[in-house]
């Protein structure tokens, strides 16, 4: 084993997710550039990559939040932007990691949706379950109904 | 500010919700740029030595497979450290290889034993299912008494 030298000790990084109809990452990463202020910013097909002093990082979320509250998405990256453990640009196909964020895209919608109607809900009145809901997928008892229903 | 930990560790639905009804995630990408940051031995691409599987003990039984014990070097702490855990069952994201399935099961065992405040919930799949979600979680995070 050969020794490790850490790189951009004491830094961030995060996730911008861009899931608008109104905002493109173009546009987020536009505004990040403009008031980046020393913060690495990377472009992507979802969003940025930000990293920088955390305090920094969270200056910079904040203001481009403000461009679409409900619809930018923001979450922690253990790696730094480009880092070739991680980066398709070496590793080539899709990074590894993403298969997760593109699952959860695809649920952006509704938990924009749910932000735009609970922003001034009572939580008192909210329906909570009371235990943790059934499982929904399919069983293979079910299954195997379906097979037998089959016509041959 | 509660220390929340989300499972799945990595999910950005989850991450982001916590972080804007105030609280902190503990997900695994804090776990991993601990160890991304910090010198030692070069064990690309995650920098899992050696050494993690040793402090998985914690967490783990001996004959519990390596891989799990490495995973649970990561997660083990956060668990120890967090206040209140939510959980989505079910998550089609959280699939992954044998290790990776061990260790979430050992995960939401060991949150489900920890008398913390902790909220279950499957993804949602349609608009109305996404309101409570939504719902479901500022009330959790933000109503008084619930976290300390």
């Amino acid at each position: 084993m050969t020794e490790y030298n850490q790189a951009y000790t004491g830094t961030v990084t995060r996730y911008v997710a861009v899931e608008s109809y109104t905002v493109t990452p173009v546009d987020v990463a536009i505004r990040a550039y403009e008031i980046a202020k020393g913060v690495m910013i990377k472009e992507n097909c979802f969003g940025l990559v930000i990293m920088g002093k955390e305090e920094e990082v969270d200056r910079v979320i904040a203001e481009v939040r403000k461009m679409d509250p409900i619809h930018i998405f923001v979450k922690d990256r253990g790696f730094p932007p480009g880092d070739a453990r991680r980066c398709r640009a070496t590793l080539g196909g899709a990074r590894p990691g993403f298969n997760g964020i593109e699952f959860e895209m695809t649920i952006l919608p509704y938990i924009s949706n749910g932000l735009g109607k609970t922003q001034n809900l009572d939580t008192v009145t909210v329906p909570v379950p009371a235990k943790a809901p059934s499982d929904r997928r399919l069983d293979v008892y079910t299954l195997k109904r379906m097979i037998d229903a089959q016509e041959p | 500010m509660a220390k929340i930990f989300i499972y799945p560790a990595t999910s950005l639905i989850l991450s982001d919700l916590v972080t804007r009804f105030g609280h902190k995630p503990l997900g695994s990408a804090i776990a991993i740029r601990e160890r991304v940051q910090t010198p030692g031995l070069e064990s690309s691409p995650l920098q899992i030595t050696p050494e993690e599987p040793k402090k998985g003990l914690r967490w783990a039984a001996v004959e519990v497979p390596s891989g799990v014990r490495g995973r649970m070097a990561l997660y083990g702490p956060m668990v120890e450290e967090c206040d209140a855990a939510i959980i989505i069952n079910n998550a089609d994201l959280a699939f992954g290889c044998m290790g990776c399935a061990r260790t979430n099961e050992l995960l939401k065992f060991l949150l489900r034993q920890k008398k913390i405040p902790r909220l279950e919930l499957e993804y949602p799949r349609n608009e109305a299912e996404g309101v409570q979600f939504v719902a479901s979680i500022k009330k959790f995070l933000t109503e008084p008494g619930v976290i300390k």
